[in-house]
C-alpha cells in the first residue's frame, strides 16, 4: 500500500496530474484532479479522455464504488433490488447532457443543497473514517466511465 | 458464558423451547397490533406520526419479536436474572437486595422500581452533568454498590442486564420531556439533535437523510425505518446476537464512512438523548428482534 502511494505520488509528478489519474491505481492512490465548473457544468473530461461506459456500469453496480442501485431504478436487471430514493435513471442520456451528469456525479450539491446524493468527486466531508480522509468515492477516470455509461441510457 | 447461550439458541431453535427460558412466562408480550405506533398516553400527544421498525418488519421476524419462546434475547434475560439476584460480588448484594424482584413495582427497599426505567432513560446524572443510559446506571451500581468492574458494552451479561431491565417496561410509552429548556437533559438534547442533522462521513449524511426524510421509503432491498430506539437492545438477524443502541450508531457511521465514537461516549449519549424525545410516546418494544 506505502509502496503503490508512493509510486501514484512520483507518477503525479513525473507526468502531470491529469495523466496520474488515469493510472489504474484506484481512487485510494489519486492526487484530486483540477477541474472548472461553468454554468453549473463541468464540460471538460476529468481525465482528458474519454469514458468507458462497459466499466461504467460496472462501477455503477459496485457496492463499494457508485452503489447506484442503492437508490436508483436502472437498466440493470440481472441485479435485484433497486433502490426508490432517487429518480429512475433510464434516459439519463436524453435528459442532460454529459456536462452536466458530469456535474452530478462530481457534487450533485451544487443543483440541492439537500440532497442525500454522496458527491463521488469530493474530500473534506465532516468527520470522513480515518482510511477514507482525503480521498474521493470515484477516482476521475471512473466518474467519466460512469458518465460514459449514463450518456448510453436513452 | 458465551457457549451456555449458543447453546441456549440452539436448543431454542430446535423446538426445545421449555428447556430454555423461564423470563417467558410474563405475560407482559408485544403482540399488540398497536405495538409500534405511538400510543398519546401519559400526555404524550404531540408525536402521532413516530413508529418503529416492527412496523415494516415481516411477519415471522414480528412473531420472534412477539413471542417471548421465540425471542433470541430470551436466554440473555435468563442470563441476567441470575446475575440480577446473585451476591456473589464483592459488596455481598444483589440488585433484588435494592430493587426487589425485576417485575417487583415497589422496587423493593430502594423504592426504584425496574418498571419504567428503559420508558424515562436516559436520564441527568447530577455527579457528572451528562446524561446516562441504562448501560450506565447499570455500571454505576455494580461499581458502586457491588465493588465490581463494570460490565463492557456488548458483553452478554451487560446485554442480558439491558434486556432484562428494558423488558420490564414493555408497552410504556417512552418519555422524553428534554426538548424543554428547563430540562436538565436540554443541552444534551440539542448537541444531539446538531449531530443528528450533521452531515459526516465520506458519503456526506446525516442521519436524517435516511431516517426523516426517507423513513418508509426503500434502499436497495431495505426498507428504512425513522431509526427509533425503543427496541434496543435489539436482536438483528445480520448480527446473530442482541446489541446496543450505541452498536447500532457505529454501524450507521461505518455505512457513511464517518469515524464512530466510542460505546458509552458523550457523543453517543447526547445522540440517544436525542433520540428518545424523537420516540417520546412509542411503547417500549426491547428486546426487539429485527432484520
Amino acid at each position: 500500500m506505502k509502496n503503490k502511494k508512493l509510486l501514484a505520488k512520483l507518477s503525479a509528478a513525473a507526468f502531470g496530474v491529469a495523466v496520474a489519474g488515469a493510472i489504474s491505481f484506484g481512487a485510494q492512490a489519486e492526487e484530486m484532479v483540477s477541474f472548472e465548473i461553468v454554468d453549473e457544468t463541468i464540460p471538460q473530461s476529468l481525465t482528458g479522455k474519454a469514458g468507458d461506459p462497459v466499466a461504467g456500469r460496472k462501477t455503477a453496480i459496485n457496492r463499494k464504488k457508485g452503489n447506484c442501485l442503492a437508490c436508483h431504478v436502472m437498466p440493470i436487471p440481472e441485479q435485484q433490488f433497486h433502490g426508490l430514493i432517487g429518480p429512475t435513471l433510464d434516459d439519463t442520456g436524453d435528459r442532460f447532457t454529459e456536462a452536466e451528469l458530469r456535474m452530478r456525479m462530481v457534487d450533485s450539491k451544487v443543483f440541492d443543497e439537500s440532497t442525500m446524493m454522496p458527491s463521488f468527486y469530493k474530500t473534506g466531508q465532516h468527520m470522513v473514517l480515518k482510511k477514507f480522509v482525503g480521498k474521493t468515492i470515484l477516482s476521475a477516470q471512473e466518474v467519466e466511465d460512469v458518465v460514459a455509461y449514463l450518456m448510453t441510457l436513452k | 458464558m458465551k457457549k451456555l447461550i449458543t447453546t441456549a439458541i440452539a436448543l431454542m431453535s430446535a423446538g426445545l423451547l421449555v428447556a430454555a427460558c423461564s423470563a417467558g412466562d410474563s405475560n407482559m408480550s408485544a403482540g399488540d397490533s398497536n405495538m409500534s405506533k405511538s400510543t398519546g398516553e401519559n400526555g404524550i400527544s404531540d408525536n402521532p406520526d413516530a413508529w418503529s421498525g416492527y412496523q415494516t418488519a415481516r411477519e415471522g421476524v414480528r412473531a420472534m419479536n412477539d413471542d417471548d419462546f421465540e425471542n433470541p434475547v430470551m436466554p440473555y434475560v435468563d442470563l441476567a436474572a441470575n446475575i440480577y439476584d446473585s451476591r456473589d460480588n464483592k459488596g455481598n448484594i444483589s440488585c433484588a437486595d435494592c430493587h426487589g424482584a425485576p417485575e417487583d413495582e415497589t422496587g423493593g427497599r430502594s423504592g426504584i422500581p425496574m418498571k419504567g426505567v428503559g420508558a424515562s432513560y436516559p436520564r441527568f446524572n447530577a455527579d457528572t452533568g451528562k446524561p446516562i443510559n441504562v448501560e450506565l446506571q447499570i455500571n454505576k451500581c455494580r461499581e458502586e454498590r457491588q465493588v465490581e468492574k463494570g460490565f463492557k458494552y456488548e458483553s452478554d451479561e451487560m446485554l442480558g442486564m439491558t434486556a432484562l431491565v428494558n423488558y420490564q417496561s414493555r408497552g410504556m410509552p417512552v418519555v422524553s420531556t428534554a426538548a424543554n429548556p428547563d430540562d436538565e437533559l436540554h443541552s444534551a438534547w440539542q448537541t444531539g439533535k446538531d449531530f443528528y442533522y450533521q452531515r459526516r462521513g465520506q458519503l456526506d449524511m446525516g442521519c436524517n437523510n435516511c431516517h426523516e426524510d426517507n423513513a418508509e421509503n426503500i434502499i436497495r432491498a431495505e426498507t428504512l425505518s425513522q431509526g427509533q430506539s425503543n427496541g434496543f437492545p435489539t436482536y438483528r438477524f445480520k448480527w446473530q446476537k442482541p446489541g446496543s443502541l450505541h452498536r447500532r450508531f457505529r454501524g450507521c457511521n461505518k455505512n457513511i464512512r464517518a469515524a464512530n465514537f466510542n460505546y458509552g461516549s458523550d457523543e453517543y449519549l447526547n445522540l440517544e438523548t436525542y433520540l428518545a424525545w424523537r420516540g417520546r410516546g412509542l411503547p417500549v418494544e426491547a428486546p426487539a428482534v429485527r432484520k
